[in-house]
């Protein structure tokens, strides 16, 4: 069957370097000496450990509970004792430290009772919570919680399901080889997909460059039954990605603005759907990935990883030439060099590269930009990269706002061609992160002028009302006193015409001679006076609130002759400064 | 830990490989050019390459810049040979050097160097010349003289005498100057088929240089150095001012073939209006910077004082490309109008 293809705008075909690590098939790599479990292993919610060190683990067993609904549950790799649960540097390019759960392996890798998911009978919802406490996140890289994924938009209807088995990125194969040796958990895994977004069709988009991955996914499809579609897309970096796929296969154009939802479309990377079918088929939650090892190694290969495993030790069964001075995680375009060895795979990680001078050449030194439109030629999101290369360099945020640089999404492709060697990316990371830090800043501040605005209203609030009481009881007492008048009165010569009936406030005395609406009116007044006097006095400070440290002294001191000299009465030389002057220095 | 940015995969491309390509695409040019006015031009190409690199390194070393990174970019000798093939062949050795400096000096360096000019730095010279010194500006030799190399070294190197029977006006000049004259009298086509300076279409010998430039400029298209909207754009709108006027009438306006291979009409569109750093980037953008320059290079060459107009043309234009580039901003994946590839 043959299906329109779109094709997107740009793009580059860097040297594939595939087959290397294609030839062998899936091996399990061994148990490590030590292995360490980050908990944040999925955007959004960290989630809570709920081992501590000492404790026996057993394979599976629950370590981290998802926090929030944007978050997914962790799992220990491996039966063993839970060492330490405490900061580990992460394979993150900042190399910074988060929190971790350290489990030294017993050997036994006894699993903990699990049982199969009753899928056919278990509502939606009960199937995302499945797959959330199963720790099913998107393996293409960007590790979303798949469930979170799962949700149809309640008004646009869902056209397209995209499952991404393109894998662009040079060096990577453990999707491919997913896809020749387990097509049918994978294809299983797609029809749970379908079933929870009910789109109208479902294509497979695999890069014309795996035929094998390509005819394997279709004989599953076909053997299972299914009408999703296999469809075959031209091999050019960054097809794999979401957007570019989506794309490519339905011709719709996400905006970083949109969802791919809001267009009727949702995407999956094949190796999710296959992690979500194992979850539910076997009750095994996700606790291994595939990993590509590759790059400056004798035997480049596609091994099943433990989570946790220190990538050194997975590199080792590659056998890394003696040159390798570094670990790339991810492939060559959008990877980075991880911090040091001992970083723990996760399972955001699908591929290993041994890093070597040979390999990977040091870049030539940085020249100036001369324009000339390579970058704008090769961005799949069609930017005008040098024009955000010149407003980021020259921190003009707003400007590189205004040429969309948060709809880069950071393939590498203008870096990839600058004939100028210009890291391109980097500069759109750090205008990214600078606005990002801003917004923050922004929102701190903002947050702090309501809190103040509230604590001013709050004051004045207060005073008014204290004011208001004052002016009640003047006016009770008045009333009061008037009453009183009254009755003497009434004593002395009664009323000729019957009191109206008693108001609550006078309760049963005898009739006021003052109205006492009246009384109440000028009581408002009072109030509503003294309101706006507190009001006028937290707004305008007085010149002599805000005095320096000199001028006070220098009023002090007037203050003191003019007290000597009697020709004043003593007070205060400096007002004590207003709330409103306390609020501003705080 | 070593630090080195993603993507760690990059194409084999550079400033200098790019600059060393444009300089390839300037050999048909130069060949015919050489073949038409003898050594002379391989004379001034060197002058002028060697004068660009001595004041770019002495600017490099002013403003303390890597010399041998900036040196080995190829940009200066890419300016080089452009004032070389716009100046008169047998200029004297001073002009092509006052001019070459400048062009580094204030047009480049002063702006802050590679990719930093406002201005394409040839045309600068071209421009400061032409206004500073005119009569040497417009001393073109005469075709068909056979000088041999030491002949022409000793004229530019002003030891041998200049003969004024040597020198005479470009074909665009001359035109210009015998309409003028003729004032009304003489036609086009009695010009074209009498003097001797004329050839098929245009200049007698120049139009085989144009067509020089044109094939070094469709293969730096082929090698997707440049694009074709300038170029494109900057012809289209010679042709279609030149025709139209050619139609209206032909006896006082030359027809568009003779506007395109006269005068630095094929330099300009494939070399110059190309230039990505004084230009436009934006593909709209580019057709109107190209589409202007053709427009004001034909005004200013047949209704100006000036014997070309390409150079000042193209200046007036990167003054603009700014703006040009600036309100002609392509619109970016996902948010073009709705319909294009978009189902409902």
């Amino acid at each position: 069957m043959l299906k329109q293809l779109f094709k997107f705008k740009g793009g580059v075909k860097p040297p594939t370097n595939k087959t290397q690590s294609t030839t062998l098939p899936i091996a399990g790599a061994p148990i490590p000496s030590r292995l360490v479990v980050p908990l944040h292993q999925s955007i959004g919610g960290t989630p809570r450990p709920v081992v501590q060190a000492g404790d026996t683990v057993l394979k599976g067993q629950l370590i981290g509970e998802a926090d929030g609904w944007i978050s997914a549950a962790v799992h220990a790799p491996t039966s063993g004792t839970v060492v330490d649960v405490g900061m580990y540097v992460q394979p993150h390019p900042s190399g910074l430290d988060a929190q971790c759960v350290v489990i030294e392996p017993d050997g036994r890798d006894q699993w903990i009772a699990h049982a199969p998911f009753d899928y056919a009978h278990a509502t939606p919802d009960a199937v995302r919570h499945y797959l959330q406490q199963s720790g099913v996140v998107g393996l293409g890289g960007a590790v979303f919680p798949t469930h979170g994924k799962l949700t149809a938009s309640k008004t646009v209807p869902m056209d397209e399901l995209i499952i991404n088995g393109a894998e662009c990125e040079p060096f990577i194969t453990c999707d491919d080889l997913l896809m020749r040796e387990r097509a049918e958990d994978v294809v299983r895994g797609i029809g749970v997909f379908r079933d929870l977004l009910k789109p109208k069709k479902v294509l497979i988009g695999i890069e014309d460059n795996k035929p094998e991955a390509a005819a394997a996914m279709r004989a599953a499809v076909n053997a299972l039954g299914e009408q999703f579609l296999v469809v075959q897309v031209p091999t050019l970096y960054p097809a794999g990605g979401a957007k570019q796929l989506i794309r490519v296969l339905t011709g719709k154009e996400v905006p970083a603005s949109k969802r791919s939802t809001d267009l009727g479309v949702q995407c999956f990377n094949v190796a999710t759907a296959y992690t979500a079918w194992c979850a539910i088929a076997t009750g095994q939650p996700v606790i291994s990935r595939l990993v590509t090892v590759s790059g400056n190694v004798q035997a480049p290969r596609n091994y099943e990883v433990l989570i946790g495993t220190p990538m050194g030790e997975l590199l080792q069964l590659g056998q890394p030439h003696p040159d390798t001075d570094g670990i790339v995680m991810g492939g060559p375009m959008m990877g980075f060099l991880v911090p040091n060895d001992t970083v723990p795979v996760v399972k955001a990680t699908n591929c290993l590269i041994a890093h070597s001078e040979r390999l990977f050449p040091p870049k030539a030194p940085e020249m100036p930009c001369i324009r000339c439109g390579a970058c704008a030629e090769a961005c799949p999101h069609e930017l005008q990269p040098f024009e955000l290369y010149w407003n980021a360099r020259a921190r003009n945020f707003g400007k590189t706002q205004e040429f969309h640089i948060f709809d880069c999404i950071e393939c590498g492709c203008c870096s990839f061609v600058c004939p100028s060697r210009i890291p391109l990316v980097q500069y759109f990371r750090f205008a990214k992160s600078e606005i990002w830090a801003r917004e923050r800043e922004k929102n701190a501040a903002d947050e702090a002028k309501v809190r103040f605005e509230f604590k001013q209203y709050r004051e004045e609030r207060e005073k008014a009302e204290k004011a208001e009481k004052l002016a009640k009881a003047a006016a009770a007492q008045a009333a009061k006193k008037a009453a009183e008048a009254a009755a003497i009165a009434a004593v002395e010569s009664p009323p000729e015409t019957p009191a109206p009936a008693p108001t609550e406030a006078t309760g049963n005395t005898p009739l006021p001679a003052v109205d006492p609406a009246q009384d109440a009116k000028k009581a408002a007044i009072a109030a509503a006076m003294a309101r706006a006097k507190a009001q006028r006095e937290a707004a305008q400070p007085k010149n002599t609130e805000t005095l320096n440290a000199d001028q006070a002294r220098e009023l002090a001191d007037i203050e003191a002759r003019r007290q000597q000299a009697g020709i004043v009465e003593a007070r205060t030389a400096v007002p004590p400064p207003s709330d409103a002057a306390t609020q501003k220095a705080e | 830990m070593m630090f080195a940015p993603a993507p760690f995969l990059l194409k084999d491309a550079s400033v200098s490989q790019v600059m060393t390509q444009v300089c390839m695409a300037l050999i048909p040019g130069i060949a015919a050019y050489s073949w038409l006015v003898g050594p002379a031009i391989l004379i001034q190409l060197t002058i002028a390459s060697l004068t660009a690199l001595l004041a770019e390194a002495l600017m490099l070393y002013l403003r303390d810049k890597p010399l041998a990174l900036f040196l080995s970019d190829g940009s200066a000798v890419v300016t080089a040979w452009l004032i070389a093939l716009t100046f008169p062949p047998l200029a004297p050795w001073w002009l092509v050097t006052t001019g070459t400096v400048f062009a580094i000096v204030f047009a480049k360096h002063i702006y802050g160097g590679l990719g930093q000019n406002p201005f394409n730095p040839a045309m600068v010279a071209f421009a400061v010349c032409i206004v500073a010194f005119p009569a040497q500006m417009s001393q073109w030799p005469n075709i068909g003289l056979e000088q041999s190399l030491v002949d022409q070294l000793n004229i530019i190197l002003g030891l041998a005498p200049r003969v004024d029977a040597l020198s005479g006006a470009t074909p665009l000049d001359a035109m210009k100057t015998a309409l003028k004259l003729g004032d009304g009298q003489v036609d086009i086509a009695h010009l074209l088929a009498n003097q001797d300076i004329y050839g098929n279409f245009a200049g007698r010998g120049w139009e085989w240089v144009a067509t020089g430039y044109l094939l070094g400029g469709l293969w730096l298209w082929q090698r997707k150095l440049i694009t074709w909207h300038a170029p494109f754009a900057f012809l289209a709108a010679l042709i279609s001012l030149s025709g139209a006027l050619w139609l209206y009438q032909p006896a006082t306006f030359a027809s568009p073939l003779f506007h395109l291979l006269s005068g630095g009409a094929m330099l300009g569109a494939f070399f110059i209006v190309t230039d990505p750093v004084s230009g436009c980037t934006t593909p709209r953008g580019k057709l109107i910077f190209g589409a202007g320059v053709g427009l004001l290079a034909y005004i200013i060459r047949v209704f100006g004082g000036y014997p070309d107009g390409v150079a000042f043309a193209i200046l007036l234009m990167n003054l603009s490309a700014p703006v040009i580039d600036l309100l002609t901003q392509p619109k970016i994946f996902g948010l073009k109008a709705a319909g294009k590839g978009e189902r409902r």
